[in-house]
């Protein structure tokens, strides 16, 4: 279970967090919504301690993530960034198979690179991409490569901030349902990022909304569309005119 | 008045934390040394990066300044008839002075402004964090390797560069100058002393670390975007070269002040 009790964050005067509080049980899919640069990557950067916050409190099945040791907490995460981040000097299964290569997961390189593939595999990408490398393949590819990363080492908490932007709709499809069956084949705890309700539908268990620093709104996917918060309302709807203010 | 010295008094504090930040960033450095696990292919990669691939740009320069050197020379000492002293001369300023600081201005401008860019493209593109989140510290990754190889392989650049730079020097001397080819290697060879061959490879050594650190140093601070990558690597390239020669004149007053 992943408690954030009261996180702020701020970016000299940009105040992104402002005492957020939310709750991810262990084994479920939570999908974080919520109007762009609102903070959505900063607070998944924060669990993972990229991002320090300014003040609060993380736990991790009731440990407290500043006080535990880094790299085998880091050993039990997967984080899909939002673009992708790949090493471009590596080639792609390299890429993929990154933790299986050194550390303590050291892994021999051929069996290594078959993981790789099989796990590009499920991504929907074909053995060949294996060898290129990364900036040679288009925006969607380094996504998925990146969710092939994240998920190679089988972690046991998964990141994914935006997983299906830039996909075509049978791909995103294909990786919706790859996020549910980590979820609920693996046993993993996914927190999702997506601006996409199609994914919201497809993937939650339970949706937060974050909004103006805190979140918001939080409750299981069901209760969305009873919610009666007018910003979560506003946001599913796609509305123009509610209380989040747009700028025209 | 008061406005003025408010401004030193912020400056001088800037400066001091840039010092602190910079000694803190050698300390952590230093520390992934004693402290496995340690990327050999890394490693590997940075001495072909910076040792091998530097040896062109590092033998054309010293190619070119030991020639022009051995005609400076000859025509300075042409005006009160030492003309004889080229081969010597030639030797301990290559030796001394122009092959390491040669050598390590070079490297900066090649080596140290391609680390800092990569570093820092890594960092904007979030390269940086997914290394951290795939339990990798990037300073034993990027940092340490590249700042090794630099300081094991500068001294072996520097001695081919000393070399290339009086083979430079004995081309000119012997094709254009009339000096004897046998004669002018023996005057080399008696001039030179240990102490002119170990401090040519000892600045060499601190060189090539300064080059790298500089490098990893600004690319790991690097500001978002592309802004931020042209800034750290012309910061990178222009402390680089400011502290080599800084450290040049440290290290020849002593080694050779006594
Ligand atoms: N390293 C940083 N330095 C300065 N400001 C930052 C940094 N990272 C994020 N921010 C700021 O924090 C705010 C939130 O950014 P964040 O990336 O979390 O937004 P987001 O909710 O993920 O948006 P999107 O949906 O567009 O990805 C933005 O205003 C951004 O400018
Ligand atoms: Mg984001």
């Amino acid at each position: 279970m992943i408690t954030l009790i009261d996180l702020h964050k701020a970016f000299g005067a940009n105040r992104v967090l402002q005492g957020a509080r939310l709750v991810i049980p262990t084994g479920q899919s939570m999908v974080v919504i919520g109007g762009s640069g609102t903070g959505k990557s900063v607070l998944i950067k924060c669990i993972l301690g990229i991002v320090k916050p300014d003040s609060g409190t993380i736990l991790i099945d009731g440990q407290d993530v500043a006080k535990v040791p880094r790299d085998a907490f880091l050993a039990r995460f997967g984080m899909l960034f939002q673009g992708g981040a790949l090493f471009d000097s590596l080639p792609v299964w390299q890429n993929v198979a990154f933790r299986l290569l050194r550390g303590s997961l050291a892994t021999p390189k051929v069996e290594a690179k078959e993981i790789a593939i099989s796990k590009l595999r499920r991504v929907g990408l074909s053995p060949d991409v294996a060898d290129r490398l990364p900036a040679e393949l288009s925006g969607g590819m380094q996504k998925r490569v990146g969710l092939a990363r994240a998920i190679c080492a089988e972690p046991e908490i998964i990141f994914f901030d935006e997983p299906t932007t830039g996909l075509d709709p049978i791909m995103a499809g294909v990786i919706n349902d790859l996020i549910r069956e980590i979820v609920s084949e693996m046993g993993a705890t996914a927190v999702t990022i997506t601006h996409d309700l199609t994914s919201v539908r497809a993937i939650a268990d339970r949706v937060a909304m974050l909004h103006g620093g805190i979140i918001r709104w939080e409750g299981p996917i069901a209760d969305l569309d009873s919610s009666n918060d007018p910003y979560v309302d506003q946001f599913i709807h796609g509305r123009a005119t509610g209380p989040i203010a747009t700028i025209r | 008045m008061i406005r003025f010295l408010a401004s030193v008094g912020a400056a001088t504090l800037a400066a001091l934390a840039s010092i602190g930040r910079l000694a803190m960033f050698v300390a952590d450095t230093v520390s992934h040394l004693v402290r496995p696990p340690f990327y050999l292919r890394e490693f590997g990669h940075a001495l072909l990066q910076i040792g091998y691939f530097s040896l062109p740009v590092v033998g054309l320069t010293a190619l070119f300044t030991g020639g022009a050197l051995a005609l400076q020379i000859y025509a300075g000492g042409a005006r009160f008839s030492a003309e004889a002293v080229v081969p010597q001369i030639v030797a301990i300023g290559m030796v001394r002075e122009l092959g390491p600081v040669l050598v390590g201005l070079m490297i900066a401008a090649r080596v140290t402004s391609s680390i800092a860019a990569e570093i820092a493209t890594m960092k904007v593109t979030e390269q940086l964090d997914a290394l951290v989140t795939l339990s990798t510290n990037p300073m034993k990754y990027l940092t340490l390797p590249r700042v090794l190889a630099a300081t094991l392989v500068m001294p072996i650049l520097v001695a081919v560069g000393d070399i290339i730079g009086i083979m430079g020097g004995f081309v000119v001397a012997t094709e254009r100058l009339g000096f004897n080819a046998a004669s002018y290697i023996q005057n080399t060879v008696n001039f030179l002393e240990p102490l002119d061959i170990i401090s040519s490879l000892a600045k060499g050594a601190v060189f090539g670390f300064i080059a790298a650190l500089m490098g990893c140093y600004f690319g790991m601070n690097s500001e978002r975007g592309a802004m931020g990558v042209g800034r750290a690597t012309k910061g990178s390239v222009v402390a680089a070269a400011v502290l080599i020669l800084a450290a040049n004149f440290i290290l020849t007053e002593a080694f050779f002040s006594a």
